[in-house]
This record gives structure tokens, C-alpha cells and sequence, in this order.
């Protein structure tokens, strides 16, 4: 599904050149959930960033879903990002003045989907992450862990071959961060490829293989037993 | 691009956001409303002028006896010149190429008496060909024509104001009036655009006044009116051709600058063309200054609304939205909200316009007006560049890495 090669990037700071990745191989295959680890500045967000065409690589390759990603411009990546990736963010990254029906259906939006077929395939999504009563409340009336149901639901709603998740629980108390992964747990159970960049060694755990980054290179790679997070969940 | 869907998702966005909406209606719905006021007023300045000036005749010469000061042709200097009715005949036979018509002045004051009411107005013995120099409006009766000259009737046309003065209500068609003790009949009332003094007037044949002094055939002055298609160069040729004819006939040096006088009505308009071609173009440039505003204003808008919208472009951008379809969601918007504001205020100005009238007059602001079309023309230029001004932080948006735009807090 997704296969990278010796990937560089660099970013330049004023006068000083910050090279955050230096030579990334890395492959996942269809239906695996990976954790990529990290401290602050291992660039396991920009790999993340890369991975997701909202930055571009200096070297190496990257191909997804046997499409190779390169020298894409704006509006190529935009209708990639639409066709093969939902995004979940720390920081939920909702439309504030959109309802969360109506943020769900916004990558429907771009597909070119219909409205009555996008307002269906909204409700059906938030009804999967247990939202369907919210679909009319605007995102300021919904708490953190709400909140992040509805981004998953938005990043689901695309039907992407790939969930990207930046930190999707560093913004949450524990309880509900179980909560979301109990959530992304099933969503993967259903064959859908999932990339989670958490530095929580409890979220990590919780996935099928954990990647460490350190210093811009892969230090460890390994598949584990994952813990699921339903047990936590009342 | 201009599918419903679009449509849909732009109402949405407008109705949701509108603080930002009334921010950039409302900046151009006031340039346009203060543009077409001001367009409006400066209309209205213009007409004031017009009507200070445009009560007459414009294509008329104005011929005043004087008094020579060089001797000539064996003249002693000082001699008053005088005109007669010949003059007038020979003028029109000779200059018949330039020359409409031509009609005497005389005037003279008096005591006028209608029963108990009496006053002091001015009477001008005149041809009927006076009517078109003074253009004078007749509103009830008729004005003298050349049986009235050829009879030496005595005929009177009055003036609004006299016909209020001395008859009140009542109509004075066919009633007799005593203008310094002779009756005269009363055959018509007019009125006149130049105002209150011009409606005091009585205007009675010359051939008239004539023989009540003691059948002379002197004129004290005269006007010529010469063909309007001779234009401001005819006039000018006009006016030194009968200056030569006069000092020709009247034996005056052509040195002599006071034996006689014209006054060129065309040269006067020429200056007052100038004039209110001036006060044009300051209204215009008022105008056009309102309207840089307005482009500026809105510009400034869009800035704003795009640097505040940076965050939601980009989680759009990371869902899949093309540069393009943020650059096209951006201007629909604004040229949208543009569209609607601008018309509400080029009609709300329109409004103001006709509200005000006449209100204004004693602020030299008579009827001001702006032509439709330059203030749908306004409107959309505001639109356009508020489009243009739109763009260029859009395409910006546009380009910004989604990665960018959604660390932008």
C-alpha cells in the first residue's frame, strides 16, 4: 500500500539547513495499524506530512497504492489527498461554523457527490462513531472526544485507502483517548490501513506494529501484540 | 463552477460568517452610495449653474448704443450714437446669411394700474421675435406677433408675477391695464426661468411705445439673433461683421471702442461651457476617488477575510479541495456579496438623490440626478476590481502548503 524509499527532506531555517529525515525505508501493507514513535523533532511528523501529500519530499520515492507520488502539483495532490487519504488531527481541525454533519460531508464535497447522497453518507458515518444525534450541533457545542469522532467520520467518509492520524489524542484526557482508539481499533477491523504518530507508548501499544523514529532515521521496527482498547472502555 | 451545489455551499458559508459579509457589503455598498450622492450632488451643482445661466438664448447678440469718443469722417467726438428702425431692416438685409431675426428694446419704467392695485414695473417694447431671444414661456393668451408691430396695438403681455400683483386669482386675459396712463389690453401672461424679476416685466410693440413718443423711430437697443447651425466661429465672424457694418453706417472710427457695444452671448457661453466642464471634471475626480476607495476598502476586506479563512482553506485543501475551487469559492463569495451590496446602494443612493430634490437649492444643489447607466457602471467596476482585489490574496491562499495553513493559528 504504501512503499518509501532512502526519503530525504530538509528544511531550511534562515541561513541553516534542518535535515529532518535522512534516508526513511519504510513500507505498510493493506489493513496493518502503525504506530509511528517518536520525540519532539525525530520528524515523525513530517514523515506523517509527507506520507499524506501535504509536503513534498526532497529525495527518494514514494509510492501509494502503486501510484508513484511525485512532482505532483497543487491541484493533482488535492484529488489524490480526496481519492486515498483521511487525515485526523491533533488539533480536530473542524470547520467551526459548519455542523458536524456538515464537516463530514465535506470531502464528499470535493468528490463531486451529490447532496442528498452526501448528507445519507454523513449520518451513516457519524452513526458509526456514535454521533448521529450531534449531526446538527456545530463543533463548539461538542467536547474534545466528540469532536475527534467527527474528524474520524470526516476522514472516513472519503472512503480513503489510508487513515493518516496526527497525535488524534494528544489533545484528550486518557478515558476518551481509549475511547478513540477503541474507535480506530474497529475501523482497522475492517481492512482499513490505519498510521497513527502518537509519542504515547499506551496508544502505541494499542497498534499492530510500532515504528520508531529517532534523529530523522528508523531505530526499530517491530510488530506486537496489540492491546485493545475496549477492554478500557465502559 | 457555477453548479447549485457551488451556490449552496457559498450561501452557507455567507450566511454562517456575517460579521464577515457585512463587513465587505457594507464597505461597498457605502462607496457606491457615497459615489452616486456625490456623482449625484455635483449633477445638481451643474444644473444650478445651467439655470443661472441658460434662461436665455444663447445664440443672440446683444447691440447698446454709446457715445463716441475720436473724432471721424468730420464727427465731433462725444456724439451719441442712436439706432432706428432702419438699422434693423439694413441689418437683416445685409448679414441675412448669419441672421435669424432681429428685434428692438426699448425699455422703459412706469406706474401701472389695475383698478385699486397699482405698482412700478419695467416695460419692454420689443418685436415678437424678442419672445425666442428671452425665451419666454407663455402660459395662458399669446405673445405679440407682427400685426401687433404692423397696427401699433395696444397690446400688453405680462408677467406672472404682475398678472398675481395686480389681479390676484382673478384672470386678466382681455382686462385693461393703465401703463403710465394709457390703457392697454392685456392679451397674454407668461413666465420665465430667470427668475422673480424677469416674471415683473410688461412687454407691449415697439412700433407702439414708437408712437407714444411722439411717433419716433429710435430704439434704444437691439438684439440679433443669428442661426444656432453658424456655431460659436459663425458667431464670432457674426459679431465683428455687424461691428463693422455699424461703425460703416454710423460713422464711427474703427478705433473707437464706445460709440457702440456688443455683447457676444457666445463667447459668454463658451466661458460658461468651460466652466461647468470644470466643475465636471471635479465631480469626477471626487467620483473616482470615492470609488479608489471603495476598491481599496474592499481589497483590505479580502485580505482580511482570507488571512482569517487561512486555517479553513487549509483543512479544505487537506480534504481534497483544488487550488482552483478555493480560489473560485473565494471570488464567488465576494463577487456575490459585492453584487448584492453594491445594488443596494447604487438604489439606496438613487433614493437619497430623489429625496433630496429641491431641498437643497439654497445649497446651489438644484435636482441632482446621476445617469443610470454610470451608476450601473460604477457598481460594476467596484465589483470587477473588488473581484481582482479578491484574487490575488486568494490565489495566495490557494498556494499556501495545507501543511502551512493548518499550523496557522
Amino acid at each position: 500500500m504504501i512503499e518509501i524509499k532512502d526519503l530525504h527532506k530538509s528544511y531550511k531555517m534562515g541561513s541553516n539547513t534542518l535535515h529532518v529525515l535522512k534516508g526513511i525505508n519504510f513500507s505498510v501493507e493493506d489493513g496493518e495499524l502503525v504506530a509511528i514513535m517518536g520525540s519532539s523533532g525525530s520528524g515523525k511528523s513530517t514523515l506523517l506530512n509527507i506520507l499524506g501529500m501535504l509536503d513534498v519530499l526532497d529525495e527518494g520515492s514514494y509510492t501509494l497504492d502503486g501510484v508513484p507520488i511525485k512532482n505532483m502539483n497543487e491541484t493533482k495532490a488535492a484529488q489524490y489527498r480526496n481519492k486515498f487519504l483521511g487525515f485526523v488531527f491533533q488539533s480536530f481541525n473542524l470547520i467551526n461554523y459548519k455542523t458536524a454533519a456538515e464537516n463530514v460531508s465535506l470531502p464528499l464535497y470535493y468528490q463531486k457527490v451529490g447532496r442528498r447522497e452526501r448528507q445519507e453518507k454523513a449520518l451513516k458515518y457519524l452513526e458509526q462513531v456514535g454521533l448521529k444525534e450531534w449531526a446538527g450541533h456545530l463543533p463548539s457545542e461538542l467536547s474534545g472526544g466528540q469532536k475527534q469522532r467527527v474528524a474520524i467520520a470526516r476522514a472516513m467518509a472519503a472512503e480513503p485507502k489510508v487513515l493518516l492520524a496526527d497525535e488524534p489524542t494528544g489533545a484528550l484526557d486518557s478515558k476518551t483517548s481509549y475511547e478513540v482508539m477503541d474507535l480506530i481499533q474497529k475501523i482497522n477491523d475492517a481492512g482499513n490501513t490505519i498510521l497513527i504518530v502518537t509519542h504515547e507508548p499506551d496508544i502505541a501499544k494499542m497498534c499492530k506494529r510500532i515504528v520508531h523514529l529517532k534523529d530523522g532515521v528508523i531505530i526499530e521496527d517491530e510488530k506486537i501484540t496489540q492491546v485493545r482498547a475496549s477492554q478500557y472502555v465502559q | 463552477m457555477f453548479s447549485s451545489d457551488n451556490w449552496k455551499e457559498i450561501f452557507d458559508t455567507i450566511q454562517k460568517n456575517k460579521l464577515r459579509t457585512f463587513l465587505s457589503g457594507f464597505t461597498v455598498a457605502l462607496g457606491i452610495l457615497i459615489f452616486v450622492v456625490l456623482f449625484g450632488m455635483g449633477n445638481g451643482l451643474i444644473n444650478t449653474f445651467d439655470d443661472f445661466f441658460g434662461d436665455d438664448a444663447t445664440n443672440v447678440l446683444y447691440v447698446f448704443p454709446g457715445r463716441t469718443t475720436i473724432p471721424y469722417k468730420g464727427y465731433k467726438s462725444n456724439r451719441t450714437i442712436e439706432f432706428d428702425n432702419s438699422d434693423l431692416v439694413d441689418i437683416e438685409k445685409n448679414l441675412a446669411m448669419f441672421v435669424e431675426y432681429t428685434t428692438p428694446r426699448i425699455t422703459r419704467g412706469g406706474l401701472v394700474k389695475y383698478k385699486s392695485e397699482s405698482n412700478n414695473y419695467t416695460t419692454r417694447a420689443v418685436g415678437p421675435a424678442h419672445q425666442y431671444a428671452e425665451k419666454t414661456i407663455m402660459m395662458k393668451g399669446r405673445y405679440l406677433n407682427s400685426e401687433d408691430i404692423k397696427n401699433r396695438t395696444k397690446y400688453v403681455v405680462i408677467g406672472r408675477l404682475v398678472e398675481q400683483d395686480l389681479f390676484g386669482t382673478k384672470n386678466s386675459i382681455g382686462e385693461y391695464i393703465d401703463v403710465a396712463g394709457i390703457a392697454f389690453r392685456v392679451i397674454g401672461v407668461f413666465q420665465d426661468e430667470g427668475g422673480d424679476n424677469e416674471e415683473r416685466l410688461i412687454y407691449m410693440p415697439y412700433t407702439t411705445r414708437q408712437l407714444i413718443e411722439k411717433n419716433t423711430d429710435k430704439i434704444d437697443q437691439f438684439i440679433v439673433g443669428f442661426k444656432p447651425e453658424i456655431g460659436y466661429v459663425g458667431a464670432m465672424a457674426l459679431d465683428k461683421s455687424l461691428g463693422r457694418f455699424i461703425r460703416e453706417k454710423k460713422h464711427i472710427s474703427p478705433e473707437d471702442q464706445n460709440g457702440f457695444f456688443i455683447r457676444n452671448v457666445a463667447d459668454q457661453l463658451k466661458q460658461n461651457q468651460q466652466f461647468a466642464r470644470v466643475l465636471q471634471i471635479i465631480v469626477a475626480f471626487v467620483a473616482f476617488g470615492t470609488i479608489i476607495a471603495g476598491i481599496i476598502g474592499i481589497s483590505n476586506i479580502m485580505v482580511f477575510v482570507v488571512k482569517e479563512r487561512t486555517k479553513e482553506l487549509g483543512i479544505r485543501k487537506a480534504l481534497g479541495a483544488t487550488p482552483k475551487s478555493v480560489i473560485s469559492s473565494i471570488l464567488l463569495e465576494s463577487v456575490f456579496i459585492t453584487t448584492i451590496s453594491g445594488f443596494i446602494g447604487m438604489i439606496l443612493g438613487i433614493a437619497v438623490l430623489n429625496f433630496m430634490g429641491d431641498k437643497l437649492k439654497d445649497y446651489f444643489i438644484t435636482n441632482p440626478f446621476i445617469d443610470i447607466t454610470m451608476a450601473i457602471s460604477a457598481t460594476v467596476l467596484l465589483i470587477i476590481f473588488g473581484a481582482i482585489a479578491g484574487y490575488i490574496p486568494a490565489k495566495r491562499a490557494a498556494d499556501i502548503k495545507p501543511i502551512v495553513a493548518l499550523r496557522d493559528e
